[in-house]
């Protein structure tokens, strides 16, 4: 488990990296989609959802899963929909009439 | 074959981080932000899939039920939401998956109460790790969205001994888990630790004025991430690591830029309690005549219409006012008249950077119209009119040499610079910091009072006859 563990932190400090680098270049007009975005990302934590309720039996476990699954998926949802409503009305000139 | 499902289920979950990283990739173009966004939509399906293959998981029915509550719920709010309340949106969507993050802490910890192995310590520890940063970012994004949508006060809420009664909860936080560490069985101590990480969460953002809230919504953005990169830790899933790091990366990024666009640290913004009261930070010092210049809409609109070049610095006021539709509408007058007509966006302007730029598209304004803070500065000295609707403390000169004002070191737009300022403003009120601004009564500037909306309304009018 422990060497599983720092695996695990490895991955995480590189992703890190790899996030910076990625988010450093995108410019101040899209912060507030990219905000929503990277929200709708972190509605990831789904995937962790899925797994605890997974099991068929009745306990409180699978009912703590069950209830982060519906906020997950509130939270990836409404995220990407909301970020595409932005993004799609970014511009350039529309056809002059 | 028994290993085929598995590694296919590792291999969507590669293919799922990857399709993250390239859709934020595609997100720093204006022309290929939308793609980016439906590559991390794909991704999470995917991922979503791929889990639902897990031979863990098998009971379809619930959790059927449960994605397309969820679904639903989360459609409706994206589809009814207004584009001015977008920061609250954010927050509130925020809180959600800080809210399954702990949740999913929560199940793992009595997951191991039902089973007669005890939880490892290393397990342990990333269980309570997910129920504070979860529990933080649950309360945290509630009550920064309550201020943001005004259900509660916007100001900052401060008691004596504020910073040593935090200071205890934290240590209750670390000493009720050195307790668990020990003693993994004891849930009546883990739903008091749950409790605590719920408090803080509330205690962290109450004392935060409601100007500063973009910042702490940024910030408990990254806290998500960095929960849901927990919960990977929790269920040993690198995918979940990989998107929950790069979400925590991009959240303490734009904080660090907001930080840095009001030129105060992240450590004053979360324990100044700033913009306390109204009125206690009027420079005392310069109460020399104020004298206040209007003018009215007919005049304005010969100064715009003759200008060679306008520069329009919109604020939140002008949001609000719902007149960024009138706005447009005035710049495409004037452009008509062949003047150029450039927008000013300051990085804070809105209620969280980039906010501005949204809904200017919302209003059809085509983004290269737009201009960013240090582009567009070195412009106003040839700028004819510049005209400020709705904002004041990114406008106030007081942050350039005044270093008794509480904005002071903040970076603005140097609208006093151009030859002439129009500022459209309901009154003479202070802006969210609660500082007067001294830009109203220099002699360049003439204040055009009433609603955005109204005033640039008539404002178009008077130009279209011109």
């Amino acid at each position: 488990m422990a060497e599983g563990l720092i695996a695990a932190i490895v991955v995480f400090v590189l992703a890190s990296f790899v996030g910076f680098e990625v988010i450093n270049k995108v410019p101040p007009t899209l912060h507030t989609p990219l905000m929503s975005g990277s929200n709708a990302i972190s509605g990831i934590a789904i995937v962790g959802a899925l797994l605890i309720a997974g099991p068929k039996e009745w306990n409180l476990t699978e009912i703590f899963g069950l209830i982060a699954v519906v906020f997950a998926m509130i939270n990836v949802v409404g995220g990407f929909l909301v970020t595409d409503r932005m993004l799609q009305m970014f511009k350039k000139k529309e056809a002059k009439v | 074959m028994s290993d085929f499902l598995p590694s296919t289920i590792q291999i969507s979950y590669l293919v799922a981080a990857t399709l993250f990283i390239l859709g934020l990739k595609q997100m720093s173009s204006p022309a290929t932000a939308r793609q980016g966004n439906l590559l991390g939509a794909v991704g999470m399906l995917i991922a979503i899939v791929a889990t639902l293959l897990d031979q863990q998981v098998v009971n379809y029915e619930t959790i059927a039920v449960g994605i397309i509550l969820g679904s639903i719920i989360g459609t409706v709010m994206a589809q009814k939401v207004e584009m001015t309340a977008m920061p609250q949106m954010v927050g509130l969507l925020n809180g959600f998956g800080g809210a399954a993050s702990m949740l999913v802490a929560m199940g793992e910890f009595w997951r191991y109460l039902y089973i007669p192995e005890s939880l490892p310590v290393d397990s342990n520890i990333v269980v309570l790790l997910g129920v504070l940063i979860g529990g933080i970012t649950l309360t945290g994004s509630l009550v920064a969205f309550a201020k943001l949508q005004e259900l509660m006060t916007g100001a900052p809420i401060t008691f004596p001994l504020q910073q040593p009664v935090n200071a205890f909860l934290f240590l209750g936080f670390l000493a009720g888990s050195g307790y668990l560490l020990v003693y993994p069985e004891d849930p009546k101590v883990f739903l008091v630790l749950v409790a605590l990480s719920l408090i803080l969460g509330v205690m962290f953002v109450i004392p935060i004025g409601g100007g500063d809230m973009p910042v702490v919504i940024s910030l408990l953005n990254s806290y998500s991430g960095i929960a849901a990169a927990v919960a990977g830790f929790i269920v040993m899933n690198n995918m979940l690591i990989i998107a929950g790091a790069l979400v925590g990366a991009s959240g303490i990024i734009l904080t660090q830029i907001m930080c840095k666009a009001m030129n105060r640290s992240l450590l004053n913004v979360l324990f100044a309690a700033f913009g306390t009261g109204g009125g206690t930070s009027a420079g005392s010092g310069s109460n020399i005549e104020k004298v206040v210049r209007s003018i009215d809409p007919e005049e304005s609109a010969m100064m715009l219409g003759y200008a060679r070049s306008v520069v329009i610095v919109p604020g939140y006021g002008m949001a609000v006012a719902q007149a960024q539709h009138a706005v447009r509408e005035l710049a495409d007058q004037l452009d008509r008249l062949g003047v150029e007509v450039k927008y000013a966006i300051h990085p804070v302007a809105g209620r969280m950077p980039g906010h501005m730029n949204v809904l200017l598209a919302e209003a059809n304004v085509p983004y290269p119209q737009l201009y960013d803070m240090d582009d567009v500065n070195p412009l106003f000295e040839q700028t004819d009119v510049a005209l400020v609707i709705g904002a004041n403390d990114v406008v106030n000169p007081a942050a350039r040499h005044d270093s008794g004002s509480p904005i002071y070191g903040m970076p603005i737009l140097d609208v006093d610079r151009a030859k002439h300022t129009i500022v459209i403003k309901r009154g003479m009120s202070t802006g969210f910091a609660g500082v007067d601004n001294e830009l109203f009564y220099k002699d360049k500037t003439m204040m055009l009072f009433g609603s955005a909306k109204d005033v640039v309304a008539k404002l178009v009018s008077e130009v279209k006859q011109l």
